[in-house]
């Protein structure tokens, strides 16, 4: 048995220790917000918040997570800057790739909370959009930076 | 539907399909939450349509969410005729079922960008038929004309400005027959059509709510992933299938046809399963295909006679006559779709029924394919569509609901098939390489008088509608050739067709993808050889007043086409028509010493007519710009030993945010139909950047994706 915190749950899992985060979230926690795409640690679609830091769950062992607190993109308030913003600037299209990046933008954040544009292109340009949605990404982020500010973080 | 069913018999048909029959109770099978529990029976004029008493307006939607945005475009056609009150719409997905086959192909699909274009006076007049049967209603409890009365936001007023509600009205309504022939708005009237709206699946994405075909389950499912040939035409020769049943969680081994499915209670564990079966694999039919043998296959079939696609007047007098010709050659590769979620599908095959959940773009294929499979009636397989995370045209291809049709039969129990990344890349129908070469024969006023074309590509509609290919031609694979916008006297073109064992099949605008690099960059040869202005050349060789010819003139204005640009900057236009739209592109490209371009700004200029869901065409145009620079900097498959060497997105680069420049949108309606979007928006933007990269620097890049190291040695 395996104890994971999860969305400030705890909850128990019996899996093999090696099994990938992303695969004990979606088949043995059922939470599908967290994506599979690459399994390679390419695209960035499965990140989820470790302690707050953005980490691809596909290529993390279960048993490396230890009593940390993952997040997914539920465990966002469903007024989260960042969801906010997203709504707001129209952002998904299929919106496959949008809860790793949402929570990726939300480590980038708590880091850089004023970005230039030169910022978002190099934090962002380890993940993947195949449906294209960078333009309004982008300005989703910035949006974001601004409800955080004027929130006082 | 029949193509002699008219408008009429379809109307009053589809109604009397959905009030009667199973498929309402299937609809309630499939949404875990349904419509709503109305006290009274919704009103139902259509199977896309019904209202209920509590106000809700609930549009059902055959065609698959894909991200494209049909399904807020959809609905607000049909709003706005009805006059709805747009906040209590909702959509839902419809099952595969026979009112939701396209009008035009008679099956159920999603593709072509015709969601709207193919059904525009359908929906138009399912929305105009219900208002004018709640406005009757009205009317007739207020004993007067219903002339005299008007609809208004879900309401129908009375003309002492009292009113009453569609919800109150359903009763009533559902009472009267569907009229035949509701009289549509004039545009000027729309309160929908062409308003911002904010997209109806968004909020659902951003809270993780959405649940894709991968994600979906269902009680006593198992997950199995297959072990399918690494090379074309090789079969397994030895597998240990006891070491793959010994990972815990995997359930059973099965043969297929010619791969080896893995079933287990979860992902991992058939994914560990399949690794543990160790499979010595023969080398297959083709171990010398590679990269450089492909590419001098099609060398060689360029200088084979083609079957001839088209010929008009007489190319051979006209070239005589030239006082100028020009030739060159064109390469594409072949492209993955890449699409983010990958392939899957569930079934369930059960001694009576069948049921498949699947992001599919293919419903009608679907439910065919499994019907054959199972030897179930068609009405005994119930296809429920799942939204799905991109598609681009590989999600109508039946693959993976034959793998898991015949793995729940094999389990007797529903099974998800999922495919992993590699073998999504592995087992994608990629959008077909393309070698061409033209010549043209220009005349001393600088006008085309003569343009011999011949293509070397696979064919895709020869596995997939084969009826349609004539005489050796796949007008597939000539499209954007034969119906340039151009007009040229003497005209040839050859098709050969190629024929590899590499699988193609459709991708986003589909032949017009390849084929408008290739017209478009030579029409921008031929004006550099007449010396003339891009703009102004294609201006020459176009009907005045045409569609294209009015984007050219729009989006070169809009642009500062002709404003003189700093040294090592360059413009570049190219413009296409397909799908019933008109888009054209303007990029605005910079490169420096180092041979390194950087895209500064792309102006898309759409044309579909009618602009339904403006934000739509811009979500989608924006996205149309990134795909076509993806195309034009980094895509391109890569086989090696008689199969596919590409395997995961590290050696398929997709464009990233930093290479993403302005995207400039100018939407052009000239009133007409609402053509197509998702596709018209991607042919044009690889070859305007090719354009602006020779306008910098004076190098013509011939080849996609782009060799940048062309520059530095330019
Ligand atoms: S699925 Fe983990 S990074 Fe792509
Ligand atoms: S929205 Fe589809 S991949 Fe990003």
């Amino acid at each position: 048995m395996i104890t994971l915190q999860i969305n400030g749950i705890k909850k128990q899992v019996d899996v093999d220790s090696e099994t990938p985060l992303l695969w004990v979230l979606r088949d043995n926690l059922g939470i599908t917000s967290v994506k599979y795409t690459c399994g390679i640690a390419e695209c960035g679609i499965c990140t989820v918040l470790i302690d707050g830091e953005a980490v691809r769950s596909c290529a993390i062992p279960v048993k490396d997570v230890g009593a940390s607190e993952v997040t997914t993109v539920e465990g966002l308030t469903e007024n989260h800057p960042v969801k906010v913003a997203w709504i707001e600037k129209q952002v998904p299209q299929c919106g496959y790739c949008q809860p790793g990046i949402m929570l990726q933008t939300v480590d980038f954040l708590s880091r850089q909370p004023d970005p230039t544009d030169e910022q978002i292109d190099d934090a962002m340009d380890d993940v993947i959009c195949r449906c294209g949605s960078h333009p309004r990404l982008k300005n989703a982020i910035k949006m974001a930076a601004e409800i955080s500010s004027k929130q006082g973080g | 539907m029949h193509a002699y069913m008219t408008r009429r018999t379809f109307l009053a048909k589809s109604s009397l399909v959905i009030a009667g029959t199973v498929l309402s109770s299937r609809i309630e099978l499939f949404n875990a939450t349904p419509v709503q529990a109305a006290a009274h029976t919704p009103f139902k004029p259509h199977a896309f349509l019904e209202i209920g008493a509590d106000e809700t307006i609930t549009v059902w939607v055959g065609q698959t969410n894909l991200g494209q945005g049909s399904h807020t475009g959809i609905p607000m056609v049909i709003a706005d005729e009805l006059d709805a009150d747009w906040k209590t719409v909702q959509v839902k997905m419809a099952p595969a079922a026979e009112p939701f086959k396209d009008p035009v192909w008679h099956v159920q699909t999603t593709g072509g960008s015709t969601s709207i274009r193919h059904r525009w006076d359908m929906l138009r007049q399912v929305g105009a038929a219900a208002r004018q049967m709640l406005v009757e209603a009205a009317a007739e409890q207020w004993q007067m004309p219903a002339q005299k009365c008007t609809a208004k936001e879900g309401k129908v007023f009375h003309p002492d400005g009292s009113s009453l509600s569609y919800g109150q009205l359903t009763v009533a309504a559902g009472k009267r027959a569907v009229p035949d022939n509701p009289t549509l708005k004039a545009p000027q009237d729309y309160t929908i059509i062409g308003t911002p709206r904010e997209r109806v699946d968004i909020p659902d994405k951003v809270m993780g709510k959405t649940v894709y075909g991968i994600d979906f389950s269902i009680d006593n499912m198992g997950v199995a992933v297959l072990a399918r040939p690494p090379y074309y035409g090789a079969t397994p020769e030895s597998h240990d299938a006891d070491a793959a049943m010994a990972v815990k969680g995997v359930v059973k081994v099965v043969e297929l046809d010619n791969s080896i499915g893995v079933c287990a209670e979860t992902t991992y564990a058939a994914m560990q399963g399949r690794e543990a079966l160790n499979i010595t694999w023969s080398k297959g039919s083709h171990p010398e295909l590679n990269d450089e043998t492909l590419d001098a296959q099609y060398q060689e079939h360029l200088t084979k006679p083609g079957a001839v696609a088209q010929n008009e007047g007489d190319v051979e007098t006209a070239f005589a006559a030239a006082g100028q010709t020009v030739a060159q050659s064109y390469k594409l590769p072949y492209l993955s779709h890449a699409q983010v979620e990958p392939i899957n599908c569930t079934a369930h095959v059960e001694k009576d029924r069948c049921r498949i959940w699947a992001p599919t773009q293919g419903q009608t294929v679907f439910q065919m394919t499994a019907a054959k499979l199972t030897g179930l009636p068609m009405d005994k397989v119930e296809v429920m569509t799942l939204p799905a995370g991109g598609g681009f045209g590989l999600r109508a291809e039946h693959d993976p609901v034959v793998e898991s049709v015949l793995l729940s039969k094999a389990l007797g129990r529903p099974v998800k098939v999922i495919w992993s990344r590699e073998d999504d890349f592995a087992n994608d129908y990629f959008r077909p390489a393309n070698h061409s070469r033209i010549e043209a024969g220009l005349d001393n006023s600088g006008k085309v008088v003569a343009w011999s074309h011949k293509l070397a590509v696979p064919s895709v509609m020869t596995r997939l509608m084969p009826q349609f290919v004539k005489e050796g031609v796949d007008p597939d694979a000539v499209s954007g050739v034969l119906d340039m916008a151009y007009s040229v006297p003497n005209k040839r073109v050859e098709y050969v067709m190629m024929d590899l064992p590499i699988r193609v099949g459709f991708w986003r605008s589909v032949g017009y993808s390849s084929n408008v690099f290739i017209v478009e960059s030579f029409m921008d040869e031929l004006a550099q050889a007449a010396g003339a202005d891009p703009v102004q050349f294609r201006l020459d060789h176009l009907e005045k007043g045409s569609r294209p010819y009015n984007i050219l003139v729009q989006l070169a204005e809009r642009t500062g086409w002709g404003d003189p640009l700093p040294e090592g900057r360059g413009r570049g236009i190219a413009v296409t028509t397909c799908f019933e739209s008109t888009a054209a592109h303007v990029a605005e490209v910079s490169v420096g010493p180092d041979g390194k371009i950087k895209v500064d700004k792309m102006h898309c200029g759409i044309n579909c007519g009618t602009a339904v869901y403006p934000d739509g065409i811009r979500a989608q145009a924006e996205a149309g710009v990134i795909m076509g620079m993806s195309v034009a900097f980094h895509e391109r498959v890569r086989f090696k030993d008689g199969g596919v060497y590409t395997a995961n997105y590290d050696e398929y680069q997709i464009l990233r945010m930093s290479e993403v420049p302005e995207i400039e949108v100018h939407i052009l309606e000239d009133g007409m139909k609402a053509g197509g979007i998702g596709e018209p928006v991607v042919p044009s933007v690889a070859p305007s950047i090719a354009n602006a990269i020779f306008a910098a620097t004076g190098v013509r890049l011939r080849e996609l994706p782009f060799d940048t190291n062309k520059l530095s040695e330019g």
